[in-house]
């Protein structure tokens, strides 16, 4: 591996720019991939760039091989989020699940009696509106928004960003009746259909949960499969 | 890719900047129960210090010694292990399971 190489990839990660390391197993030749755009892709065989953004987005290193020997595909992506806004019961119950999972958790909620510390020990807080908390975190490709307040003041701003924003997962907490009036909302706000389709409303899948832990369960389960499932 | 985990690209240009020669091992492949997904990484430096894993600890033994190697003569290697190997009954792995291991000298 050259040293240039080594600083580049390191510089990706610093930045949270997910990149793919090509490796020819025969030749030793290496090169980074992206996402996006066609930086690196130039130098590979049209196969290897197309499933160097597969290998990305399913989080698997794979061996493609090629006329000139295989070339092994390594996935380095930024670590995965959970943005839950408002601070509530079944969020105390999330946060913590979702940090176990593997997520780095901030919860937004600007009112300060909900998101205090002491009922989020160990968990960012943020005490920022939606909508400029959402602008700071930046939700990307490996985050997930959930909202939890029930409250359109507090909620709809939230989606607005995460609806913006390439988020893998988009949920939103709230009966069939409440969500059909939220879309309806975001629906006079600008958003397409296709659009409102990424919302999970009713939020988390259907195991019959009733407490806010297993609410929670519900939650964490969905966005798992959103991450694990999404067709590459 | 657990190199989010344990930094180990991070730590091998920590050692590259201390002026060492470094090697990494990656997993390129693995058939039946493996104890590393493809993708899992091993950074050596030139005193055989490690950070990260290429298995459960049964091969990384086998693995600094190529990696050494490598420092020296600068050649990438393609490693395989596997219970089918006569190497196995010395540096096998006990869940029966195989990997094919790339190690290359950094820089």
């Amino acid at each position: 591996m050259d040293q240039s190489i080594l600083d580049q990839l390191n510089a990706d990660r610093a930045a949270k720019v997910p990149v793919a390391l090509a490796t020819n197993l025969t030749t030793g030749a290496q090169g980074l991939l992206y996402l996006t755009g066609k930086k690196g892709a130039k130098d590979w065989p049209h196969a290897v760039a197309e499933r160097a953004r597969a290998v990305l987005l399913s989080e698997k290193a794979e061996t493609v091989e090629t006329p000139d020997g295989p070339v092994f595909l390594n996935p380095f992506n930024p670590p995965l989020r959970l943005i839950a806004v408002g601070a509530v019961h079944i969020t105390q119950a999330l946060a913590p699940m979702a940090s176990l999972a593997g997520y780095a958790v901030t919860v937004i909620d600007p009112r300060r009696a909900f998101g205090s510390e002491a009922r989020f020990p160990d968990i960012e807080m943020s005490n920022a509106w939606p909508d400029e908390g959402m602008a700071a975190l930046k939700p990307d490709l490996r985050t997930a928004v959930v909202t939890l307040t029930h409250d359109p003041k507090l909620d709809d701003p939230a989606l607005v960003a995460a609806l913006r924003s390439d988020a893998f997962y988009i949920g939103s907490l709230g009966s069939k009746k409440t969500h059909a009036s939220r879309l309806e909302r975001l629906r006079q706000a600008g958003f397409s259909d296709n659009a409102l389709a990424r919302i999970h409303g009713p939020v988390g899948l259907a195991i019959g949960a009733k407490s806010p832990s297993e609410i929670a369960i519900s939650i964490l389960a969905q966005v798992t499969q959103a991450l694990r499932q999404q067709p590459v | 890719m657990t190199a989010m985990h344990e930094d180990i690209l991070g730590q091998v240009a920590n050692w590259r900047q201390a002026g060492k020669t470094c090697a990494v091992a990656t997993v390129v492949e693995t058939w039946g129960s493996a104890p590393r997904p493809a993708g899992s990484q091993l950074g050596v430096d030139e005193a055989g210090n490690m950070v990260g894993s290429v298995s459960g600890g049964c091969v990384e033994g086998a693995v600094v010694q190529e990696a050494m190697e490598a420092m020296q003569d600068g050649k990438p290697r393609l490693l395989e292990f596997g219970v089918s190997d006569s190497e196995a009954w010395a540096v096998g792995l006990a869940c029966g399971g195989k990997i094919r291991i790339f190690v290359e000298k950094v820089g």
